[in-house]
């Protein structure tokens, strides 16, 4: 008795997580601009991607992300190997806290410095600072996901390659290395989603000519609701849905 | 420098200066004083932090802890049964995890942003509550505290979920087993065994929830239009419109001095090692 | 024979604790060596240090007359066989034996990798990764993956712990087998000393960092130097300071003359096959068993016996 009332708050539960999604993506393919169902059109979508904001919004994030995930990817698999060496406390102590650090005060922190060493150099907030920031906040991300990977890995495989005359740079790369792929691969797609959606961050050390996607939705959103922003919303639901599930596949290997 | 050296080098460059070093900085800043156009200068002063404890300012520092106390119990609440449901759910356990995880990796501004689209005045529900002639004008649903208690819980719903499940999946089923055998009945089990044993999970899952609630800023900036204030939202305020950064520094600090302290708390417990 | 290695008053402490206790060691060339001892003893600490995954603290560690101490494992002519086996998962068979040659970029790797594979019967296992393989054949890998490299010796931690029974037994042959025939000096840990006298052409004894014994299976089992290396190669019955080994121990009805004897009440027989294990009380309390064949076995539990045994076949300790 216990398990069907607990079965069917449960489907209750996951409605109410997945309903909200689902109704924004219906609306998405509305007629009309207000919340009465008028018919099925796309004209919203078209809308969407005609828009050289959201184009240019786009093209900025995806530059972004990709970057910095690549950079993140690469720090973040060396860090954690490293850790998994020997312990590193600082370093180990830093990543969680800035995992703790609520978004708000890494993004004025970075902010802070940004501006205070512009007085030295003749830079400004832009892709770079965006780019910066972004590793700064997914390394901790990357680092997890390596590490977990890693926790799992027997350390008499490296030793072994060693004791056959592998060099520790070598026993990493030909032995390691392979080990890590699938663990790297699911890291670099987390970071590029997390990379891509972040927008407090993002929002105070872009400065005025690199908007990135979340920031011209949050625009729109804030001017009132406009189903082109329901578009793109659907569009990017479905694009990190597949990234994500890639991602998991990736991991249980 | 051995290998290990070298690899774990551009991680402490990275951290030192674009974490450690901000940091500082906003630290410093927290004890100088706002310039006349809205810079940083001297004298040094601890008037940043006395004067968070303005009335009006003590009410956001409030109001913040009382949200994100809110949002967590709502999450475990809601979360428990549900993690309880999947941990029971044998064979198929990892498909309802990623059914409830799923919203989750969507875009945070989108799934804030789908509430607007539900709850506004020409939004989903008014307009389907108009339709049935329910009410006569909107309800205001939006640009208040339950919305942003909504907007919080929906989003940090799977927070608690995921180490919930993770404790409840280890529990011993002879435990409960053995607890029947004395002649409990399943309710009684429930609040005398399976809560208690797994208060770790319940701990780990609150901390993962209430500390981001606390630092919260896009839910009540979206969802809360400018009356719902949380610690969040002013210092995005002092760094931007009002540019005292000094304030917003100190402001900063306090937000991040009430969340690493509660998960020092958390690890130093006995709870530490459900967060591994 | 000349000496492959010899370890010199070598030295290993953890925080706590001494692991290797200024142990000293001389090995010959094409051997079959065993350090022996319960877990604890320092023996794989000692093979680690051999291997130049630990560095002493006071010591030296000798390879063919030149001090390695130094040195890391990819520098060393030393190979190791782990309990782990430690084959490379991403790698097939082939790959695993192939991986040391190509970091030493010898040609002909393929052929001579087939080659270890055949020595260790493994012929038509080549393609197979270690997932695909059993835990006697992921053993034979790793032993073809060392082998292959020809090193000045050998070391193997405890590489027949993880497999069954019946599989061990079979394997202490063909390990024997296999060392005679490629001529490579072994060095063999382990805790079980049926494998240390099985296989070994000499046996460290080793308690507590401290090697208490060196000697030939024979020396080592009938003329233990210390109390604790008769206790530990096989089973004895303590009478004081004098230690007699069951299989030397008999029973009587009557007070034998001339011999040793003491008086005992039997407690119980145990059945091995081909002979039965009678174990009888003393009058101080404590026991004795005496190992004898099922002619010899005319007694009842709770009978009154003499146990007796030659003088002969006495290990005084002091």
């Amino acid at each position: 008795m216990k398990s069907r009332a607990l079965g069917i708050y449960a489907a209750a539960a996951l409605a109410f997580l997945h309903v909200p999604l689902i109704i924004l993506i219906v609306f998405s393919f509305n007629a009309s601009r207000f919340t009465t169902w008028e018919g099925f059109s796309l004209r919203w979508y078209r809308a969407a991607m005609s828009d050289p904001q959201l184009s240019e919004g786009l093209m900025n994030s995806l530059i972004i992300a990709l970057v910095a995930s690549a950079l993140a990817t690469v720090i973040g698999t060396l860090t954690a190997y490293g850790i998994w060496k020997r312990r590193a406390n600082t370093l180990s102590g830093s990543l969680y806290l800035s995992l703790v650090t609520p978004e708000i005060v890494t993004g004025v922190a970075l902010l802070a410095l940004f501006q205070w060493a512009f007085r030295f150099f003749h830079l400004h907030l832009g892709l770079g600072t965006v780019i910066i920031a972004h590793v700064a906040f997914s390394i901790a991300y990357v680092t997890i996901v390596i590490s977990a990977r890693l926790s799992s890995y027997d350390r008499s495989l490296e030793e072994a390659a060693m004791d056959l005359g592998a060099s520790e740079g070598r026993a990493f790369s030909r032995v390691t290395l392979p080990f890590l792929m699938p663990a790297i691969a699911a890291a670099g797609l987390l970071a590029l989603v997390v990379s891509f959606d972040d927008y407090v961050i993002t929002s105070l050390v872009a400065g005025v000519d690199s908007e990135t996607l979340p920031m011209v939705i949050y625009a729109m959103a804030r001017r009132g609701v406009s189903p082109v922003v329901n578009a793109v919303s659907a569009l990017i639901v479905v694009a990190f849905g597949a990234i994500v599930v890639v991602s998991q596949r990736l991991q249980q290997r | 420098m051995n290998l290990r050296a070298r690899f774990l080098l551009p991680g402490r460059v990275w951290m030192a200066l674009f974490f450690a070093a901000p940091l500082a900085i906003v630290c410093g800043y927290s004890f100088l004083t706002r310039g006349d156009y809205g810079g940083v200068e001297q004298p040094w002063t601890v008037e940043n932090f006395t004067r968070l404890a303005d009335p009006i300012y003590l009410g956001i520092l409030w109001r913040s802890l009382w949200m994100a106390l809110l949002a967590t119990a709502l999450c475990a609440l809601l979360g428990f049964p549900l993690a309880l449901f999947i941990a029971r759910a044998g064979q198929r356990k990892n498909l309802w995890l990623q059914l409830v995880l799923l919203p989750f990796w969507t875009s945070f501004l989108v799934r804030t942003y789908a509430w607007l689209f539900i709850l506004r005045d020409t939004g989903l529900v008014n307009t389907v509550l108009m339709r049935l002639h329910v009410i006569s004008s909107p309800l205001p649903l939006l640009y208040n505290g339950g919305a942003v208690l909504l907007g919080l819980v929906y989003n940090f719903l799977p927070f608690f979920v995921l180490p919930m499940y993770a404790t409840l999946e280890r529990l011993d089923p002879a435990l409960m087993e053995a607890s029947a055998d004395l002649g409990a009945r399943p309710m009684t089990t429930l609040c005398r065994v399976i809560v208690p044993v797994s208060a770790p999970g319940i701990v780990a899952g609150s901390v993962l929830v209430f500390i981001p609630c606390l630092g919260a800023y896009l839910t009540p900036d979206l969802l809360g239009g400018g009356k719902t204030v949380m610690l969040g939202n002013l210092v995005q305020n002092q760094f931007t419109t009002a540019r005292d950064w000094p304030f917003g520094s100190a402001a900063s600090l306090a937000l991040m001095l009430a969340s690493a302290l509660l998960l020092a708390a958390l690890m130093r417990s006995r709870f530490a090692k459900e967060l591994m | 024979m000349p000496i492959v290695l010899e370890l010199r008053s070598v030295l290993k402490e953890f925080p706590g604790h001494r692991a290797v206790d200024n142990i000293s060691l001389q090995l010959e060339r094409g051997g079959f060596y065993s350090l022996l001892g319960p877990s604890g003893c320092g023996k794989t600490t000692t093979l680690r240090m051999i291997g130049g995954f630990e560095q002493p603290d006071a010591g030296e560690v000798v390879l063919n007359g030149a001090i390695v101490n130094g040195l890391k494992p990819f520098q060393r002519d030393v190979s190791t066989v782990f309990q782990s086996y430690a084959l490379f998962p991403h790698l097939t068979a082939l790959g695993n034996v192939e991986f040391g040659l190509r970091e030493r970029k010898i040609a002909d790797r393929a052929a001579r990798a087939r080659r270890a594979l055949d020595l260790v019967q493994l012929s038509g296992k080549s393609d197979r990764t270690p997932a695909e393989l059993s835990g006697g054949e992921k053993q034979r890998v790793a032993l073809a993956r060392s082998l292959v490299l020809e090193p000045q010796i050998l070391l193997l931690d405890e590489p027949l712990a993880a497999l069954d029974p019946k599989l061990r037994k079979e394997m202490r042959g063909e390990l024997k087998a296999m060392q005679r025939k490629t001529g490579i000096t072994f060095l063999f840990v382990t805790h079980d000393q049926e494998e240390a006298l099985s296989m070994s052409d000499r046996v460290a004894v080793m308690n507590q960092g401290r090697i208490e014994q060196f000697g030939t299976p024979e020396e080592v089992y009938l003329r233990p130097m210390t109390r604790f290396v008769a206790g530990f190669l096989g089973a004895i019955n303590w009478f004081g300071k004098t230690g007699v080994r069951p299989e030397s121990t008999r029973l009587a009805r009557e007070k034998p003359d001339g011999v040793p004897c003491i008086p005992g009440a039997v407690e119980s027989s145990l059945f091995f096959g081909n002979r039965v294990h009678v174990h009888s009380r003393l009058e101080d309390g404590g026991r004795a068993v005496a190992e004898l064949t099922l002619e010899q076995n005319h007694f009842a539990e709770g009978e009154v016996v003499w146990i007796h045994w030659k003088h002969a076949d006495e290990l005084r300790f002091e």
